[in-house]
């Protein structure tokens, strides 16, 4: 069956069956590499990506359900020259140890921060469940706040420049 | 002689019994649009005991927790990863039911899914109830969403979530999920039934 994705703002004919995992689809099909992974179970978070902007277990999501949607992976958000808040305070805050787990919790994150722009940690503990072997937990903490700063700081730059 | 008039006395005394708990339980006969036959009491009871045997399966009763918190599998656990009630029946505000739980099952992963996911209302919390207490808050009003009779017997029968029950798919083991006791179309004759009846609620 032929399905149109749209990813990272482009559009994929691919010919796929439309029960296979769109997880597979992202990573076998498209190349893209970021998301991973993990369990299978949709229990670990290592393959977190956004559907019209709302996180989802891509492992645990048939690809027929993307169709006419948004996806978005970790490598929408971002470039090296001009990263998204969400990286940038990952970079600030050198959250990754093996790197596995992490694109998982930033597109988690940036879930989070688009419904609770200013999480607490309780906030954080509720939405943040992805699991991470190395343990890097402590410093997420940190990241995810620090994430929340710079996007307020891009939000009133936005709306000063509006206002020039 | 004296066996005679004894024995006529007892039988006497337990029909009368008898009548007074009929009388005591019968409410208003509803009536429904539906074609229903109206059936002896021992059937009613029956189709009560299918009924509650449904509702108290862990297929039902999972989502329908006193605490707040969804069960999983066969023995009840708490859902895994802290997952709660959160917002309107469906999980937090970044990581919800639909994170995981799409409107179908997924056989890749074992994670069950139907449309509209979610826990039922805090009001219709049965974990813990006695049969004749989920019963109660089935049918009413002020626990039920507000429901009547025939609402309840299309929300019964044709919602697609609850008749998931039947639907339940594999684990994340790849095994199946056992069914509720009864199967779909007796429960749904049953539910027909029973309300038709006047959806009588055995005494306690
Ligand atoms: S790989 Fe999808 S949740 Fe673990
Ligand atoms: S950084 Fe290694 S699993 Fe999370």
């Amino acid at each position: 069956m032929e399905i149109s994705l749209k990813v990272n703002g482009e559009l994929y004919p691919i010919e796929v069956d439309p029960e296979t995992p769109l997880l597979w689809v992202i990573r076998d099909v498209l190349d893209l590499k970021g998301t991973k992974f993990g369990c299978g179970k949709a229990a670990c978070g290592a393959c977190t990506l956004l559907v019209d902007g709302n996180s989802v277990r891509s492992c645990s999501f048939a690809v027929k359900f993307a169709e006419g949607k948004e996806v978005t992976t970790i490598e929408g958000l971002g470039t090296k020259e001009n990263p998204h808040p969400v990286q940038q305070a990952w970079i600030e805050e050198v959250v990754p140890q093996c790197g596995y787990c992490q694109p998982g919790f930033m597109m988690a994150t940036v879930a989070l921060l688009k419904n609770i722009p200013n999480p607490t940690d309780d906030d954080i503990d509720r939405n943040i469940i992805n699991v991470c072997r190395c343990a890097t937990y402590y410093r997420m903490r940190k990241a995810i706040h620090r994430a929340s700063e710079l996007s307020q700081q891009e939000t009133d730059k936005r709306v000063e420049n509006n206002k020039v | 002689m004296l066996r005679t008039i004894t024995g006529l006395a007892v039988i006497i005394g337990i029909l009368l019994l008898v009548l007074s708990v009929t009388a005591k339980n019968r409410p208003n006969t509803f009536e429904h649009s539906l074609d229903v036959q109206k059936e002896s009491y021992s059937v009613e009871h029956e189709d009560f005991d299918r009924i509650i045997d449904v509702l108290t399966h862990q297929r039902c009763l999972n989502c329908h927790p006193s605490d707040n918190v969804p069960k999983q599998g066969d023995n009840a656990h708490p859902h895994y990863f802290g997952m709660k009630r959160g917002n309107n029946d469906k999980g937090f505000e970044a990581t919800s039911c639909t994170t995981c739980h799409q409107s179908e099952n997924n056989a890749y992963s074992g994670v069950p899914g139907a449309p509209h996911w979610s826990l039922a209302p805090a009001s219709m919390g049965w974990e813990g109830l006695s049969r004749i207490e989920i019963a109660k808050k089935l049918l009413d009003k002020t626990s039920n969403g507000d429901r009547t009779h025939e609402e309840l017997i299309t929300h019964l029968t044709e919602d697609e979530l609850v008749l998931w029950a039947w639907d339940p798919g594999v684990d994340a083991n790849g095994k199946e999920r056992t069914l509720p006791p009864v199967s779909k179309e007796r429960f749904k004759e049953a539910v027909i039934r029973w309300f038709g009846n006047g959806a009588i609620i055995p005494s306690e």
